[in-house]
């Protein structure tokens, strides 16, 4: 009984931690399905961080206490449109200006979480040293959309049904997703861009407008990852020390689930559970550092294991990093 | 009244690219339920032509009707629309994506997407005409064949009238041609126009109704081919280029450089490249090789150089000190350090021969690297080479320091070969060495080749200009489709024997 519990615990720890890494996997995964390789992820998360978390402080701040719904739709927004401009930056630099997009993205994570930093820092001080929404808010953003009497089945209850609103609207995000790049007339074009551009392009795809806007809305969901992390596991004030290292596991998680909305599912709750280990299953032995590796050593790993195998399947995109150029023949 | 039924019509149709005149106000008539193939030597305009056609490029000046009316074609969607499809030599595929998926790509008319629908009018489509094809089969798992077959099926679903094949059997066995040219009859039958570009002369003789003629971007003329032969077709196609006079001394001393017993390779699409190539490269000679592009040419240079993975055969290097040594399992490195000096100007000059982004010193330090000593290179010496090189070759550039990459292409052959036979190579091998030069530098070119052979280097000169060939070499391999089609006396050949070399092994016509 004792393990079983701890074991559910530590799942739905796993869950919470794991929520941030879904979205901003989620988004990673649209961008490299149109063959832009945005290294950005950790900026982006940062940027959505603070602008979310400003968007829902200043909104209680200057209107009132929103309803929850509202607070939810207000740090999902704000969150957004600071990925989804973040990533116009890149698209622009790497579509349109055909930069080396390594250049690029890495230049945007090291800017993104400047400005992240700059802004989280700003809200702070001027509002005299702490930044934090009320308390119904707060509580708002932990709760579940499910009703009590779900959430006290034994053991599964908590587990299925007790989670943020924001693991279920991941969970969907996730599906639609899968959806959308296996069964739809677009799905299956964005995935010819990223594959092969020149193709997509002679068959009249606008591959530029595939690549702006895949990696628009790409940037823009991975940056509600960094609010889901700040008014939830954070409790709704400017931590950018548990943000960090974020959008990089997320990057290494889209290798991991191998381009696919749905195993980024349970691989983000894996990863979310990687990342908790140290503080939950204990070994005195074993040095915490030791732990909080854990992550990238399995990304190392699953990068040397699906590399041996020569499954064409699961590749990435192949067009994935490279400009495409017209011209170029 | 005939003209009325042409299906498309080309009308003075010229095109320049930079400075280069590719097309050279072109006239053709394309008919429905004919094959007529359009047949000229590399860069004579034919690919650039019905790339026009297909809203690949635009046409500078001149028009094009359709069933007598004029149209214009600004993208490969208004091709389509007007039922032209193309099929590149270089197939427009998506990998990881079935056959059906790929012909449905880009194709806006269907609403929803019904995959099965399209396997099943894919079928249909397979049936009418007699290919095999199976429509839930990944590109990946595909042969050669069958991802041409698939692009002919992309074409046909889009309901293509025209069809234009950019040199369709470059890549496929005799039988997958034979298979092809099935089915392209059958499509004729069908009432559809096709064109079909190639430069070999007896898949022109077996499957074209009509031939044009191009030559140097100009249109020399239309003929059926049942009035024709190669012999005459050659002749078009070749046409009288004026003499070119390339000094050509005599060197009475001779000797045994290279040996090659029936070398194999293949490429990394395990298409066989070189297939039992035997010949001896002399010392104090240059030793010519013509043939179709891609038919081997490459892959000799590369196995000779130690680049290229040999299936089988051997390659023996008599040095002129008296030693001799098997090349072939050696890296360039193992090949460099037995003492043996290849060099080497590959075709992709700044791809495989220069660093773009260095100056001519650090380039000229790629071959120098390894000497000095201790862990710091020595300039001084890569830099003496790189003015003399500069001086010498009249290199036109702001500084040796430079990057090469924005030079011309002269200029960066010349810090090329310049480099290269300031080793005074023992084997000198260039492939396309004056491609794209002017006329100025491509004498230059061909007089460091002659001096080198002068100086005992056995030249291997891979050249696509027959004319050339003739003049400057003494002895000229004929390869193709990977096979030694004949070794010729430069002095004595002529080019329409090399001509039908290159199109048939041995020269003889293929029934």
């Amino acid at each position: 009984m004792k393990t079983l519990d701890t074991v559910v615990l530590l799942l739905i720890a796993a869950i919470t931690y794991g929520t941030p890494l879904l979205y901003g996997t989620l988004g990673e995964v649209l961008t490299e399905r149109s063959g832009n390789l945005n290294l950005g992820v950790e900026g982006i998360l940062f940027m959505g961080g603070a602008f979310g978390l400003g968007g829902v402080y200043y909104c209680e701040k200057l209107l009132g206490t929103p309803s929850g719904i509202a607070a939810i739709a207000i740090a999902l927004l704000c969150a957004f449109l600071a990925g989804a401009l973040a990533s116009l930056i890149f698209s622009f630099i790497t579509t349109t200006l055909r930069a080396n997009q390594n250049v690029t993205g890495l230049a945007l994570a090291i800017f993104g979480t400047g400005v992240g930093q700059f802004a989280g820092e700003m809200m702070r001080v001027r509002a005299g040293g702490y930044v934090t929404v009320s308390n119904e808010l707060k509580a708002v953003f932990t709760s579940s959309p499910f009703p009590q009497f779900m959430k006290d089945i034994p053991y599964v209850g908590q587990l299925l049904f007790g989670n943020s609103h924001f693991f279920y609207i991941g969970v969907i995000l996730a599906v639609l997703m899968h959806l959308f790049l296996k069964k739809t007339r677009k799905g299956l074009y964005l995935r010819a861009v990223g594959e092969n551009p020149a193709t997509a392009d002679a068959a009249g795809i606008s591959v530029t407008r595939y690549k702006y806007l895949a990696t628009i809305i790409g940037g823009g969901i991975s940056a509600i990852g960094g609010v889901v992390y700040i008014v939830t596991t954070a409790g709704c004030t400017w931590n950018n020390e548990g943000l960090s290292g974020v959008g990089w596991l997320a990057v290494a998680l889209v290798i991991f689930c191998l381009w696919r909305p749905l195993s980024a599912l349970w691989g983000s709750v894996l990863f979310g559970a990687l990342m908790i280990l140290y503080m939950r299953l204990q070994l005195s032995f074993i040095p915490t550092e030791l732990y909080k590796i854990l992550p990238y050593v399995v990304t190392v790993v699953v990068l040397i294991l699906s590399s041996l195998r020569n499954n064409k399947e699961k590749q990435p995109p192949e067009g994935l990093g490279l400009a495409y150029f017209r011209e170029d023949r | 009244m005939e003209k009325n039924c042409y299906a498309i019509e080309l009308k003075g149709i010229t095109k320049h690219f930079g400075p280069v005149l590719a097309n050279d106000s072109i006239d053709l008539g394309l008919q429905r339920g004919e094959i007529l193939a359009l047949l000229g030597e590399n860069g004579s305009g034919k690919t650039t032509l019905m790339n026009m056609l297909s809203g690949i490029y635009l046409p500078d000046a001149g028009e094009i009707l359709a069933d007598g009316h004029p149209i214009s074609i600004r993208s490969p969607k208004d091709a389509f629309a007007h039922g032209i499809g193309m099929i590149h030599q270089h197939y427009k595929l998506v990998n990881v994506f079935t056959a059906a998926e790929n012909i449905v790509l880009g194709m806006e008319q269907e609403k929803k997407l019904d995959i099965k629908q399209t396997n099943a009018r894919v079928r249909e489509i397979c049936q009418r005409y007699g290919f095999e094809i199976d429509p839930e089969k990944k590109v990946y798992d595909m042969s050669v064949s069958e991802k041409q077959t698939l692009e002919i099926v992309k074409v046909l679903y889009r309901g293509a009238e025209i069809l234009i094949l950019d040199e369709p059997t470059a890549v496929l066995t005799p039988q997958e041609t034979d298979r092809l040219f099935a089915v392209l009859r059958n499509m004729r039958s069908d009432n559809k126009a096709i064109v079909i570009i190639t430069h070999k002369l007896n898949e022109v003789m077996a499957i074209s109704d009509k031939v044009a003629v191009l030559r140097k971007g100009k249109y020399i003329g239309t003929i059926p081919t049942a009035e024709t032969n190669p012999q005459a077709l050659t002749d078009m196609m070749v046409g009288r280029a004026v003499s070119l006079n390339i000094d050509r001394p005599w060197n009475d001393q001779q000797t045994e450089r290279l040996l090659v017993r029936d070398l194999s390779c293949y490429d990394h699409e395990h298409v066989k490249k070189l297939d039992g190539v035997s010949f001896t490269a002399m010392g104090g000679e240059i030793l010519g090789v013509a043939g179709i592009a891609g038919s081997g040419q490459k892959e000799l240079l590369e196995a000779i150089a130690g680049l290229c993975p040999i299936a089988g055969g051997s390659i023996l290097y008599k040095s002129p000190a008296g030693g001799q040594e098997e090349l072939v399992g050696m890296s360039p490195m193992q090949i460099r350090k037995k003492g043996i000096s290849l060099a080497f100007i590959p075709e992709d000059r700044l791809g495989m021969g220069l660093v773009g982004s260095m100056g001519m010193t650090g380039n000229m330090m790629l071959r120098s690297w390894r000497k000095g000593s201790g862990p710091f290179v020595k300039r001084k010496e890569p830099k003496a080479l790189a003015n003399k090189v500069l001086q010498d070759l009249e290199v036109v550039t702001p500084g040796i320091e430079f990057p090469v990459r924005k030079l011309s292409g002269g200029n960066v052959q010349k810090v090329l070969v310049g480099r290269e036979i300031a080793s005074s190579p023992s084997v000198l091998m260039t492939a396309y060495a004056v491609r794209g030069l002017d006329i100025n530098t491509s004498y230059t070119i061909y007089n460091l080749m002659t001096e080198q052979k002068m100086k005992g280097a056995a030249v291997i000169f891979v050249g696509e200009d027959l004319d050339v060939l003739l003049e400057l070499c003494d002895r000229i391999l004929v390869l193709c489709g990977g096979k030694l089609s004949g070794i010729v006396d430069a002095r004595r050949a002529t080019k329409e024997e090399i001509g039908l070399l290159m199109t048939s092994v041995g020269g003889k016509e293929e029934a």
